[in-house]
């Protein structure tokens, strides 16, 4: 009889999908940090400064694409005119399937919420991303705890994108305040580059990184300017934007 | 007689300017309402409702019962009601007109309409003046002339209304609403106001119609449940769904959210007295073999499942998803439409991108903006009142518009990125002019 019994788990070891069982997901470099990877389940709010929404939007994405799964992406309608639409053009280019995206416009934050609650409730998703702007007093304690017990029942990752907004209660698994970085001299420009700091880890202390998304192979890798970054810029000016421009100018 | 007149006989009466369009919507509304009686009903303006009862009457236990039943609930609704039922369309517009009550026996229509005036038989004025001037003045007359001699002096579209009056001939009524494929209902002897009750009804319903649908193979794709209030009042609430759905739990939970995302919320006043569930439009749904690799069809089903719910909730078309255009402009080389009508096809999209290349398209894309190029050595530029020094750029992409469809000057992209590292995507048009149309991560 127990024989049969560990057949039957082994059986079900070979079948289970093997990144859904995972509960945590490499992010690489950060994994010592994190305790072994970002959690599944759990709520990540990514914090963008004014400005910085597309470099957050980014990393967003680049979460996104480790979770695996398709992804619900919550946004408001006038946050979309205000920071641009999410193009699958530019989330094909991060290396995001966009047959992968369900995009959902709402048109307040109690909607969003509301959704958010949906998509956590349906267990095929990766993960739900919900794109608000501002602070507003529906985002408090008990929407954050909701959302929370929501993740932790279904297993499905909630990235709470903030734009213009403070970082407030903790009840987050892990906070980032993410800006874009400048991206290293030469003529190539490489991966998007991000300016990234954890403030608030529930499994380790946080810290601050320069990291770069590969597009190509779908990972977050460190990133390091030139040891005199100064020295490089000056070293370009032979060839100044100004002149680059002035040349394609006259072409 | 003149107003003047009137006022000067009967001081105390009202006088209301006729409200054609009103008393058009009125009707229509009635005419929903009549739909509870039966499925094909049709207008006849300015006042009148022609009601197709074959195969319904017994519902309602008997032609008598159900004529007075009809009249009861309108008189009860506030209206002064004359009805008749008879073989015919035509004829039995004519005997509520003039026999208010009569139930004509199968087969008696020209019995009965002999007595009536030709004006009865609704014929165009000029032709019942004709027939007056001959002398045939009741309908009994005119049947007992000969056809040639009828057709002869009124054309055969006069003679062939006779015969519809008379039942000799068949003139279907033309109905409001097209007849769902489906449709089950139930009627309350008590009207329902509970919000439960109603609920719990329709997923009782769905429950009947998926078992038709199930011995017919066929799943519902858009669903429509028609309450109808007891004063007459008719609310339809229409959910959609990606793929052929028959599960009731399924159908019941659309229908709540829906209930409950209603900007109108459904006012049962006294009540309703009949719920009715149709499906409008089905298509054919096979059980799917279950195997062991079954987990991502489940899947796929889930995330159908959570589009519908979030469609019945928010609208459709705020649920999108992604489909690559085939155009090289950047803002029409995607298109997001609504998830219930785009199913999640294995399209083909097409990276711009090299391996080991930075993004060539960016990741937030708006309306291009105009930005103002400030001069100097370096390049600067200013987009919302915010000046950005360039550190690096990298271009010109000339994309040119496609002059078959909407020609256009041609526009030249560029990659750029400020002192802060952030990138974005301008171009410049052939006039010289810089727009901002997108922000790179």
């Amino acid at each position: 009889m127990t024989g049969t019994k560990e057949k039957i788990a082994t059986l079900r070891a070979v079948l289970a999908p093997t990144g859904r069982a995972q509960k945590r997901v490499s992010l690489g470099r950060l994994d010592g940090i994190l305790n072994g990877g970002l959690r599944r389940g759990a709520l990540h709010e990514i914090i963008a400064p004014a400005s910085h929404e597309a470099a957050a939007t980014g990393f967003a994405t680049g979460l996104a694409i480790r979770l695996g799964g398709p992804v619900l992406w919550i946004a408001r309608d006038y946050a979309l005119l205000e920071h641009g639409v999410q193009a699958a053009t530019g989330l094909l280019e991060l290396g995001l399937d966009p047959a992968r995206l369900i995009l959902l416009r709402v048109p307040d934050m109690a909607s969003a919420l509301r959704a958010a609650m949906d998509g956590l409730s349906c267990a095929a998703l990766g993960s739900v991303v919900i794109e608000l702007s501002g602070e507003s007093k529906l985002l408090n304690l008990v929407a954050y705890r909701k959302l929370v017990l929501a993740a932790g029942d279904s297993g499905v990752t909630v990235l709470l994108l903030r734009f213009s907004a403070w970082p407030g209660i903790g009840v987050a698994e892990t906070r980032w305040l993410i800006r874009a970085a400048g991206s290293a001299e030469g003529d190539h420009w490489g991966g998007p580059v991000f300016a990234v700091e954890l403030q608030r880890n529930r499994a380790g202390p946080g810290g601050s990184w320069i990291l770069e998304w590969s597009c190509d192979d779908g990972v977050f890798r460190d990133f390091w300017w030139p040891a005199d970054r100064g020295a490089v810029v000056s070293a370009a000016s032979e060839r100044s934007p100004a002149a680059a421009l002035a040349d394609i100018s006259a072409a | 007689m003149a107003l003047a007149s009137v006022h000067a006989r009967v001081p105390a009466l009202k006088v209301m300017a006729a409200n054609e369009p009103a008393d058009a919507k009125l009707l229509r509304r009635l005419a929903d309402w009549c739909d509870s009686f039966s499925p094909f009903v049709a207008l006849d303006p300015p006042q009148g409702l022609l009601l197709d009862v074959t195969g319904a009457s017994h519902l309602f236990g008997g032609e008598l019962a159900m004529l007075e039943r009809l009249r009861a609930a309108l008189k009860k609704q506030g209206f002064a009601v004359t009805a008749a039922l008879a073989g015919s369309a035509i004829a039995a517009r004519a005997l509520a007109r003039y026999c208010d009550g009569l139930i004509v026996p199968s087969g008696a229509d020209q019995a009965a309409m002999a007595g009536l005036p030709v004006e009865a038989l609704g014929l165009d004025p000029a032709i019942a003046q004709a027939l007056r001037k001959a002398g045939l003045k009741k309908v009994g007359q005119v049947v007992s002339r000969s056809r040639a001699e009828l057709t002869a002096r009124f054309g055969a579209s006069m003679v062939f209304r006779l015969d519809s009056a008379l039942g000799k001939a068949e003139t279907p009524i033309s109905p409001r609403l097209k007849l769902p494929p489906y449709r089950v209902e139930r009627r309350f002897a008590e009207p329902v106001v509970t919000e439960n009750i109603m609920l719990a009804t329709i997923k009782q319903l769905a429950g009947h119609l998926s078992k038709t649908l199930e011995e017919r193979g066929e799943g519902a794709r858009m669903l429509e449940a028609v309450f109808f209030r007891a004063d007459g009042l008719v609310r339809r609430l229409a959910v959609q769904t990606g793929a052929p759905t028959r599960d009731p739990a399924i159908l019941e939970r659309l229908f709540r959210e829906k209930l409950g995302a209603l900007a109108d919320p459904l006012d049962p006043g006294f009540g309703f007295d009949l719920i009715r569930l149709e499906a409008l439009h089905t298509e054919v749904c096979r059980r799917e073999a279950s195997d062991l690799d079954s987990s991502a069809a489940a899947d796929e089903k889930e995330i159908c499942t959570l589009i519908d719910r979030l469609a019945a909730r928010f609208g459709g078309h705020r649920v999108l998803r992604f489909r690559p255009s085939d155009t090289h402009i950047p803002e029409n080389a995607f298109a997001a439409l609504p998830a219930q009508y785009a199913p999640n096809n294995k399209l083909a999209w097409k990276s711009m991108r090299a391996a080991q290349e930075t993004p060539r398209r960016p990741l937030r894309l708006m309306l291009p903006e105009p930005v103002s190029m400030l001069p100097g050595e370096v390049v600067r530029f200013r987009w919302r009142s915010v000046v950005h020094v360039v550190r690096r750029l990298e271009g010109p992409e000339r994309i040119a518009m496609e002059w078959w469809r909407a020609p256009g000057p041609s526009r030249d992209y560029f990659r750029m990125e400020d002192e802060e590292g952030r990138r974005f995507w301008l171009y410049r048009e052939e006039g010289a002019r810089w727009f901002l149309q997108g922000v790179f991560a």
